[in-house]
């Protein structure tokens, strides 16, 4: 494992004392010692427990449902079904100008409703004194359907696909030129065809909702990726307002997207407490998250490339086909790389949709670019070849000074240079560029190389910092912790920001009762809570050196907030060592206990208020910069000849993801993308049956994702150039890595053996 | 899961008693496939007899140099064991490609040869299944069939018998010692497993209300110079799409013995019968390896999912042999 860190721009405010330092995460050793208690650990006197029932249909009418048997076993206390289940209010449609309306991973109105939409919606609920009751009860009801014909088989839907409808953030469809003319006219031309298979989320801990209510007051623990549309959703489907919903999140054993939408179980154990009169848990089985969790959705895509004979591109073409749920859903932005990643003279991407009558696809760690660099970066590839021409020295010819699409300006682009350094560490140059060239013995060797690419994102966050006499700070506010590393990264940027130490700063988070937090997705949350954070942090130097300079005692009195600088646990003169005090010493001058400072409001108006700026400044942003993340992937792989098993054995990513915040959280996020990577070109893959539309490979055992034995040592690094147009010049590094991992292992494989295959994921049997 | 009682037993009388005077129970050993099988509700029994404590737990030499194993050893401590891994070097390897460390130091040999069929549409209760209920039918056909067998299947099942170790046995000739409130039987690992034909349903020729009380081995001393090779989608903790367990033994070029077993292909512990009958005797060489393998496959019949196994088994049997015959050659 190695991180860089190079050249310091003196621009920004560079890494302080903590920034960019390698700080051990502040909940380690709560997680490593089983301190942390995750939402379905929460105890709670006469507690009840909770087990789905899955309709076993794909689509169709409950005709009966017989629960005698499970009603009779020992321990349980309700069995609730359409037939007796108190009624709720159906979600409310969606709409831009409220962003909650995304919460309801469905239309459906669970258990309001005789209707099945997809195989394993729930049509009961068992609630029982004890887990194994609730479970055994839930195998005993019986449930008859009336079958109604269900279109369920993706590759037969393909002739049935329409374009997507674009919005201002999610466009469907761009052109420039007539990019179908310049590929027929390109002297080197591909034209290509790739498949890639639904996924399924794996978080390590499965969803899990402990629920209980005091009169109309709901308390929730719950691993939430968005705590305010949980607690929204909620109040409006159990009609109490938000205030009386109180969502409780500190720890979340993973989410990557999974945990963004709000599923049918959280929703389900709310009502199994309301019907109850007792709090409840309802903790789903790896099985249920399958069955009403959604995925990745698969994909059909077309990636055409025309170049000229020295590989300058005049023709890019990338159309995709992805599903949604008839029931619920988006797109998935699958060409969004290849609008802004190559100096094209002709463009046309287009993003195209099937319903299904299948569970909801949802977001899943990079949404769209994961499979969307897969079939363009493979592309490029096979253009390269075909060029005879180094496959990086094809993308430096064709990187753009400017987007390509309509000429705005990046705010920020480093590919060359993690190109040019990722070559060197990998030892690009030890390639022999003849597929089948490289060998070890009976393995075949192949190296590969790909683009990543993600969008950056920035969302709006309150949040508020309070100083205390004492010196120490507690910074507040409702962001979430999947592991990412947020609570440390924030601490080391108030520890900067204040001048203070790093375990001086108590970071709250993952509690609805907090300032209101963005939502954990687009790899936007760091940024959104670091540019309200820094905010804050200012706004509170300014109070506390109001109050010192209205004291005759300081030696800051009179003194210009441009004249200051937060260092040593106090503000002091910039430049002048000595001419300051400490915080400590301001306030108790003050007689105060705290100061605190505020960013954004809480209040109805003022949190409309602040997303009305929000998105006019988010839109102003938007036609100003194309901004993004940006990397190379580099890998080795290893196949049998005779077997065709594929091994990745060496890997090296360079990202360009401005300021990093935390050399050692940040490593994980990008390793962990790669080890993601990794599993979507090799072996992960939901087996969706045709005939009815159940999953049948809903476990770790049978959906391969993969295994310690499966990931080699993985070299990450990154520029550490910030982005000028980003709060502290970061952009996040949730998701970039795993984007082009799955290309830079199928350029790879071709590399060993001459074969491309461009169906995912890359088993043996395509290579023997 | 459904409830059940429990019960822990001390010694081999008081749990064959125990199971010979309840009508739906079933003995549990590291509980690995049993435990599963009983949330999944495909397995549900009234009593579970725990025999963990029973004294079964040793590896021993036999006199006529073989091996006796105790029913309840785990697999990792098998693995590892001295006489197991010089003697029978492909049983080692076999049991180390199997499942994760963790499930490996629970499960027990008993427990092992009793593992039931990964079929996915076996697993899921939603699904039509003749080994589940016999009659119902088999939905894998038509459907993911990947893991799905192509020798030995029948119209009424498809599955593949899912164990490493019992492929390793298979080719070891080994014998299944069991114990009832009837007596000893012993019962050679040929006679174990049953094909599906149309009952999928009945797996084993031991009876319900018999425990294994060990494995034996004969002396194999082929077996010394033995591999167990296992190609599958990832690189651990998945079971084998095709599996082969081989030992050979060459004299002046010639095949002097030969033992060749198959997993991942067959309704059950494949032994490659034919080919080695083809191999005895004849030149130690890859063409002759590659007569045998497909000789071996000819009676093979594949579904669209499962088609590439008939190629890639016989792939890895040369492979398998062709590297036995290098490293015999090389010592
Ligand atoms: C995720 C996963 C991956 C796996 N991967 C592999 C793999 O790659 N390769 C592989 O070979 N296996 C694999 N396995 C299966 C594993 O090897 C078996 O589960 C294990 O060997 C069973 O042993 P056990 O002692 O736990 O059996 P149990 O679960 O205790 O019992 C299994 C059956 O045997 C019966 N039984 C047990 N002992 C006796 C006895 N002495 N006499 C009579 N009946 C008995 C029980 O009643 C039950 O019906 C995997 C299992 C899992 C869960
Ligand atoms: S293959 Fe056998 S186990 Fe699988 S569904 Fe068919 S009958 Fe059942």
């Amino acid at each position: 494992m190695t991180q860089t860190q190079t050249q310091e721009s003196p621009a920004l405010p560079r890494a302080g004392r903590n920034v960019g330092k390698p700080i051990d995460r502040v909940d380690g050793k709560a997680k490593t010692t089983g301190a942390a208690r995750f939402s379905a650990e929460y105890p709670y006197p006469g507690l009840a427990h909770a087990a789905l029932v899955h309709a076993t249909v794909g689509r169709g009418r409950i005709a009966g449902i017989d629960v005698t048997a499970a009603a009779a076993v020992p321990g349980v206390l309700t069995v609730i079904t359409h037939l007796n289940a108190p009624p709720m209010k159906p979600p409310p449609p969606v709409s831009l100008l409220n962003l909650e309306s995304l919460a309801s991973a469905t239309t459906v109105n669970y258990l309001n409703t005789d209707e099945v939409h997809w195989h394993g919606q729930p049509v009961g609920v068992v609630v029982a004194a004890t887990l194994d009751a609730a479970v055994e009860a839930a195998a005993l009801v019986r449930v008859s359907y009336e079958e109604l014909p269900a279109r369920v088989d993706f590759a037969a839907a393909e002739g049935r696909a329409k374009p997507q409808k674009g919005n201002a953030l999610q466009p469907g469809e761009s052109r420039k030129g007539d990019a179908e003319a310049a590929l027929a006219a390109a002297p080197v031309s591909v034209d290509l065809r790739y498949t890639t298979p639904p996924h399924n989320h794996n978080a390590l801990e499965p969803h899990a909702t402990t629920a209980a209510w005091d009169g109309d007051r709901l308390t929730v623990h719950e691993g939430a990726q968005n705590i305010a549309w949980v607690r929204g959703h909620l109040a409006h489907k159990f009609g109490v307002p938000a205030q009386n919903v109180r969502v409780i999140s500190p720890y979340v054993g993973g989410a990557f997207g999974g945990k963004t939408m709000i599923w049918p179980g959280t929703i389900l154990a709310v009502l199994a407490a309301r019907v109850t009169g007792r709090p409840v848990r309802l903790a789903l089985t790896r099985e249920g998250v399958y069955r009403t969790v959604g995925g990745r959705t698969p994909s059909i895509q077309r990636v055409a490339l025309g170049a000229n004979e020295d590989g300058r591109l005049t023709s890019l073409i990338h159309t995709s086909i992805t599903r949604v749920g008839a029931v619920g859903g988006g797109p998935e932005q699958v060409t969004s790389q290849s609008r802004h990643l190559y100096d094209a003279e002709n463009i046309f991407v287009q993003q195209n949709l099937v319903k299904l009558d299948l569970l909801s696809n949802t977001v899943m760690r990079a949404p769209g670019e994961s499979i969307g660099t897969y079939a363009l970066e493979t592309a490029v590839d096979e253009l390269a070849s075909k060029l005879g021409m180094d496959p990086i020295e094809l993308r430096m010819r064709n990187e753009p000074e400017r987007n390509p699409l309509d000429g705005k300006r990046f705010a920020h682009r480093m590919l060359r240079e993690a190109y040019a350094r990722g070559a060197e560490r990998f030892g690009w140059a030890d390639r022999t560029p003849e597929p089948g060239s490289m060998r070890d013995g009976r393995w075949l060797i192949g190296m590969g190389v790909a683009s990543a690419y993600h969008p950056s994102w920035q969302f709006a966050a309150n949040v508020t910092v309070r100083l205390s006499a004492d010196g120490t700070v507690v910074v507040r506010c409702g962001f979430h912790e999947m592991g990412m590393g947020g609570a440390t990264a924030h601490a080391q940027i108030t520890a900067d920001a204040l001048g203070v130490p790093f375990e001086a700063v108590r970071v709250e988070y993952g509690d609805s009762d907090l300032p209101t937090g963005p939502g954990a997705g687009g790899s936007g949350q760091t940024a959104s809570v670091a540019a309200s954070l820094l905010t804050a942090c200012d706004k509170l130097k300014r109070s506390v050196l109001a109050l010192a300079r209205r004291s005759s005692g300081s030696p800051l009195r009179g003194v210009r907030p441009s004249g200051v600088e937060a260092r040593d646990g106090g503000l002091y003169q910039a430049g002048a060592a000595g001419r300051g005090e400490a915080y400590a010493a301001i306030l108790a001058r003050a007689g105060r206990t705290s100061v605190e400072a505020q960013v954004g409001s809480e209040t109805r108006m003022g949190a409309l208020a602040g997303q009305v700026r929000f998105m006019s400044k988010l839109m102003l942003d938007r036609r100003r910069w194309v901004k993004a993340a940006c990397g190379a992937q580099f890998c080795e792989v290893r196949v049998d000849p005779d077997t065709g098993e594929v091994r990745v054995s060496r890997w090296v990513g360079v990202f360009d993801v401005g300021t990093v915040i935390n050399a050692k959280t940040a490593a994980s996020q990008l390793r962990g993308g790669i080890v993601m990577g990794i599993g979507m070109a090799l072996s992960e893959a939901t087996l969706v049956d045709p005939r009815h539309g159940r999953i049948m490979n809903p476990s770790l055992a049978e959906y391969h994702v993969p295994v310690h034995a499966d990931i080699p040592p993985i070299d990450v690094s990154w520029l550490n150039e910030p982005d000028p147009t980003m709060p502290l010049g970061l952009i996040g590094v949730g998701e970039v890595s795993i984007t082009g991992a799955a290309a830079a292992i199928a350029n790879a494989v071709h590399h060993a053996t001459g074969r491309r295959v461009r169906d995912l994921p890359i088993t043996l049997d395509a290579l023997m | 899961m459904k409830a059940f009682s429990y019960l822990s037993a001390p010694d081999v009388a008081t749990a064959v008693r125990a199971i010979a005077d309840r009508p739906n129970a079933k003995f549990i050993g590291g509980g690995t496939n049993l435990v599963d099988l009983m949330r999944e509700e495909i397995e549900r029994p009234d009593t579970v007899i725990d025999i963990t404590r029973l004294p079964l737990t040793e590896v021993e030499e036999l006199p006529g140099g073989g091996v006796r194993i105790g029913a309840l050893v785990r697999n990792s401590h098998l693995a590892a064991n001295r006489l197991i891994r010089t003697r029978y070097p492909m049983l080692s390897q076999a049991l180390l490609s199997g499942a994760s460390g963790q499930l490996r130091n629970m499960a027990t040999v008993g427990g092992n040869l009793l593992q039931r069929t990964r079929c996915l549409y076996f697993y899921d209760d939603a699904a039509a299944c003749n080994k589940r209920e016999p009659g119902s039918g088999c939905e894998a056909v038509g459907g993911f069939t990947r893991s799905h067998a192509v020798l030995g299947t029948s119209a009424a099942c498809i599955a593949t018998h899912p164990s490493d170790m019992c492929v390793a046995l298979a080719a070891l000739d080994a014998t299944v010692v069991a114990e009832s409130v009837r007596g000893e039987r012993r019962i050679p690992i040929s006679e174990f497993h049953l094909l599906p034909g149309e009952r999928p349903d009945i797996e084993t020729t031991l009876t319900a209300d018999e425990l294994i009380t060990a494995v034996e081995l004969p002396d194999v001393p082929v077996a010394a110079t033995s591999r167990y090779r296992k190609v599958r989608d990832r690189a651990s903790y998945a079971f084998a799409l095709v599996s082969v367990a081989a030992a050979l033994e060459v004299t002046g070029g010639t095949v002097s013995a030969v033992r060749l077993a198959m997993g991942g292909v067959a309704a059950k512990p494949w032994r490659a019968r034919e080919a080695e009958r083809l191999l005895l005797g004849g030149p130690a060489d890859v063409e002759s390896f590659r007569r045998a393998a497909a000789t071996e496959l000819a009676p093979a019949v594949a579904q669209p999912g499962n088609a590439f196994k008939i190629e890639l088994a016989q792939r890895v049997i040369v492979a398998t042999l062709a590297q036995l015959l290098a490293e015999g050659s090389a010592a």
